[in-house]
C-alpha cells in the first residue's frame, strides 16, 4: 500500500501544471505490481541535486581515457539502455568488449551485477565501466581529479553532498542516484497487471503470456521476467566464455549466464551474452530448434523449447507488450 | 575435605558463569587516549626493499618485491579480566610505498591496561559488498576488484626468475570472502603481562609489529613460483592466506 502511493504521489506530480522538469522532485517510484527493491536508498538519500550530478557523470564522455566514451555510449535511453545493433560495444581506441551491453532499468531490484553476476552493490556497478581496458580506460584519480579541476562539477558536488570536496564515493553514490531511479514498470503488461482502465491484451497477446507461463516464466520470472539465477541456455557445446564461473571457480557455473530480464526486450536487441542473435526470431528459433546439449545446460532446456510458427508469433506479440515507451522517452532520463 | 570438595562444585559453575558473562563485556571508559602501532617490513628478517633487493623464498627462490600493501581492520583490545574494546571503523591499508602508511594511531581509546591485540588480516565480510566506502576502504587505492565485488586484503607483486609468467612476474593477489575461497583471516597477539598495554590520558604507548612478507611463501604450504606466481582470489588465493595467518604478523614489543 505504501509502494501504490509513492508510486500514486510520483504519477500526480508529474501532472502538476506549472512546474518545470527541473524542479520536479526526482522520487524513486516502485510500481504496484512490483516487489520489495533490493537498493532503497536507505544509505545514499536521493536527492534533486544527486541525480542531476549522476546523470552528468553519466553522460560526460570527458571522464573517459580519450574523451569519447561516456556511460550513455554503450547504454542508450532509446535501447533502454542497451547498445542497439551492437553484439558488443566499442570502448576507448575502438577497442571491442567481450560481452553485450545489458540494458539499464529496474536495477534497484537487482542484487548481482553484469552477465556473471560479479559486482554485487548497485554503487559499485560503474566501477569496472570506469576501469576496463575495452571501455572507458581510465581510473579513479584521473576521473575523481578531472571532476576536481573542472567546472561547474565543484558546485555540482556541493549541491549534491554539501561540500565541493570531490572523492570517488561520491561520484558513484550520485551515479547510483540517476542508474537506481531508472525504472521502468509502465508497460502495457504492466497497466493490464494492475487493471488500469482502457488496457487489455490482444487475443494474439493473450496466447502468447499463457504460453510464456507454460515455456519461459520458469526462468523469466514475472514481474521483473528474471528469477537472477545463472543458467546455460545451450548456444554453445562447449562455451567460449566461462560465464559464471569466473566469479565462483565452480566448474557447474561454467559457461552459465545470468538470466536477462525481457522487459523493453523490442528494444535490446541484439541478444544473448556475446549479442550473437541480432532479433526475436533468431532468439526463438535458438529454442526451438538450436539448444546445444552443453554439460551444463539447464535442465528446464533439455530437449530444447519446442515452438510452431504460430505460437511463435504469439510469444514475440506478447513480448511487446513488455515494452515501456513512458520509460524509453522519459527526457528526465536524457542528456540533456 | 570433603566439605572443600562440596565448596569446590558449587563454586566452579559460579566461577565459569561469571567468567563467561564477562567476556561478553564491552569496555567502556570514561576516559579515552590512544595509542599507535608501528608496522616493521621485513622479508625473513631483512629490511624490506622494494623493488632493488633480492630475496629467497623458502623454496630457495629469488624473488623481488614491487608492491606489498595490506589491509588491517577490526582491531580489537582485550584486558586480563576477559573484557573486550572493538575499535569501531579501525580500517587501515598498510602499504610499504607509503611510510605514513605503516604508523597507525587508534584514538578514543577507553583508558586501561590490555593484555591481547586481535585483527582481520584484510576486511570483513560485509564490507567487501557494500555500497561506495571513502578513506582506506576507497576503491581509489587499488585494493578493490573492479569485476568481483571484493577488497585484496594483500597485495604482493614483483618479480621472480623462476616465474614462469611474462616478464617473471609474480603476482598474489589475495581476497575473497566466499566458501570454500574465503581468505578472511584473524591474528592475534598475547601481550606480556608484566609489559601490558598500557594506555592512559598521559601515555600513548606504541605497539611494533614485525610483519614477514616472505610469510605469504610458506608456513602451511610452501610456495614455488615455478608453479604458482599468479592469483587474484580463488583457491590458489586460500593457500597464500593459509600461508601469512601463520606468519605475516609478530608482535615485537610494546613502548609504554
Amino acid at each position: 500500500m505504501l509502494f501504490l502511493s509513492i508510486a500514486l504521489m510520483y504519477a500526480c506530480s508529474k501532472k502538476e501544471a506549472g512546474i518545470s522538469p527541473e524542479e520536479e522532485k526526482i522520487i524513486f517510484s516502485i510500481p504496484a505490481n512490483f516487489p520489495e527493491p533490493a537498493y532503497n536508498f536507505e544509505e545514499n538519500q536521493l536527492t534533486n541535486a544527486g541525480f542531476a550530478l549522476g546523470k552528468k557523470l553519466f553522460y560526460d564522455a570527458r571522464l573517459s581515457a580519450n574523451k569519447s566514451i561516456s556511460c550513455g555510449s554503450c547504454h542508450q535511453q532509446f535501447a533502454a539502455f542497451a547498445n542497439l545493433d551492437h553484439k558488443v560495444s566499442h570502448g576507448v581506441d575502438n577497442c571491442q568488449g567481450k560481452r553485450n551491453a545489458p540494458p539499464l532499468f529496474n536495477l534497484a531490484w537487482q542484487k548481482a551485477f553484469f552477465w556473471d553476476g560479479g559486482v554485487k552493490n548497485l554503487e559499485t556497478s560503474p566501477l569496472n565501466a570506469f576501469t576496463d581496458a575495452c571501455e572507458m580506460k581510465t581510473d579513479l584519480e584521473t576521473v575523481v581529479s578531472f571532476l576536481q579541476n573542472t567546472q561547474p562539477y565543484p558546485e555540482l558536488f556541493k549541491k549534491a553532498f554539501g561540500s565541493s570536496d570531490i572523492n570517488s564515493q561520491k561520484v558513484l553514490k550520485s551515479i547510483a542516484h540517476f542508474m537506481g531511479v531508472l525504472v521502468s514498470g509502465n508497460s502495457k503488461y504492466d497497466k493490464i497487471m494492475r487493471k488500469e482502465k482502457g488496457f487489455t491484451f490482444t487475443t494474439t497477446e493473450l496466447a502468447g503470456y499463457n504460453l510464456f507461463k507454460e515455456k519461459c516464466s520458469s526462468c523469466h520470472a514475472e514481474p521483473l521476467f528474471t528469477d537472477f539465477s545463472y543458467r546455460s541456455n545451450g548456444l554453445d557445446l562447449v562455451s567460449l566464455d566461462e560465464g559464471r564461473s569466473h566469479i565462483t571457480g565452480a566448474a557447474a557455473d561454467f559457461g552459465t549466464f545470468r538470466v536477462p530480464t525481457l522487459r523493453n526486450i523490442e528494444y535490446t536487441g541484439p541478444y544473448m551474452h556475446d549479442g550473437r542473435f541480432y532479433n526475436l526470431d533468431e532468439v526463438l528459433e535458438h529454442y526451438n530448434s538450436g539448444v546445444k546439449n552443453s554439460p551444463n545446460l539447464d535442465k528446464s532446456l533439455r530437449g530444447g523449447i519446442r515452438l510452431n510458427d504460430t505460437e511463435k508469433d504469439q510469444i514475440k506479440s506478447f513480448l511487446k507488450t513488455l515494452t515501456d515507451n513512458e520509460f524509453i522517452k522519459n527526457t528526465l532520463y536524457s542528456e540533456s | 575435605m570433603k566439605l572443600h570438595q562440596y565448596l569446590l562444585a558449587l563454586l566452579c559453575p559460579i566461577m565459569l558463569l561469571s567468567s563467561c558473562k564477562k567476556s561478553g563485556d564491552e569496555i567502556t571508559a570514561d576516559t579515552k587516549s590512544s595509542f599507535t602501532i608501528e608496522f616493521e617490513h621485513q622479508v625473513n628478517g631483512a629490511e624490506l626493499a622494494l623493488n632493488t633487493k633480492n630475496y629467497k623464498n623458502a623454496k630457495g627462490e629469488d624473488f623481488k618485491i614491487n608492491v606489498f600493501k595490506y589491509y588491517v581492520s577490526n582491531i580489537k583490545l582485550s584486558k586480563a579480566d576477559g573484557t573486550t574494546y572493538l575499535i569501531p571503523e579501525s580500517y587501515f591499508l598498510i602499504d610499504e610505498s607509503k611510510s605514513d602508511s605503516k604508523m597507525i594511531t587508534l584514538n578514543n581509546v577507553p583508558t586501561g591496561d590490555y593484555d591481547k591485540i586481535e585483527y582481520t588480516i584484510g576486511i570483513d565480510y560485509a564490507r567487501n559488498f557494500a555500497g561506495a566506502q571513502t578513506g582506506a576502504l576507497d576503491p581509489i587505492n587499488g585494493m578493490f576488484w573492479t569485476w568481483n565485488s571484493g577488497y585484496i586484503f594483500v597485495k604482493l607483486e614483483g618479480t621472480s626468475p623462476q616465474s614462469t609468467a611474462t616478464n617473471n612476474a609474480i603476482t598474489f593477489h589475495i581476497g575473497g570472502v566466499i566458501d570454500p575461497n574465503n581468505t578472511i583471516r584473524t591474528f592475534s597477539a598475547e601481550i606480556n603481562a608484566a609489559n601490558p598495554l598500557r594506555i592512559r590520558t598521559d601515555a600513548k604507548p606504541n605497539m611494533h609489529f614485525i610483519v614477514n612478507a616472505a610469510s605469504l611463501f610458506t608456513g602451511v604450504s610452501d610456495v614455488s613460483f615455478a608453479t604458482l606466481n599468479f592469483t587474484m582470489g580463488g583457491a590458489n588465493s586460500v593457500v597464500v592466506a593459509n600461508n601469512y595467518a601463520k606468519g605475516l604478523f609478530r608482535l615485537d614489543h610494546i613502548h609504554n
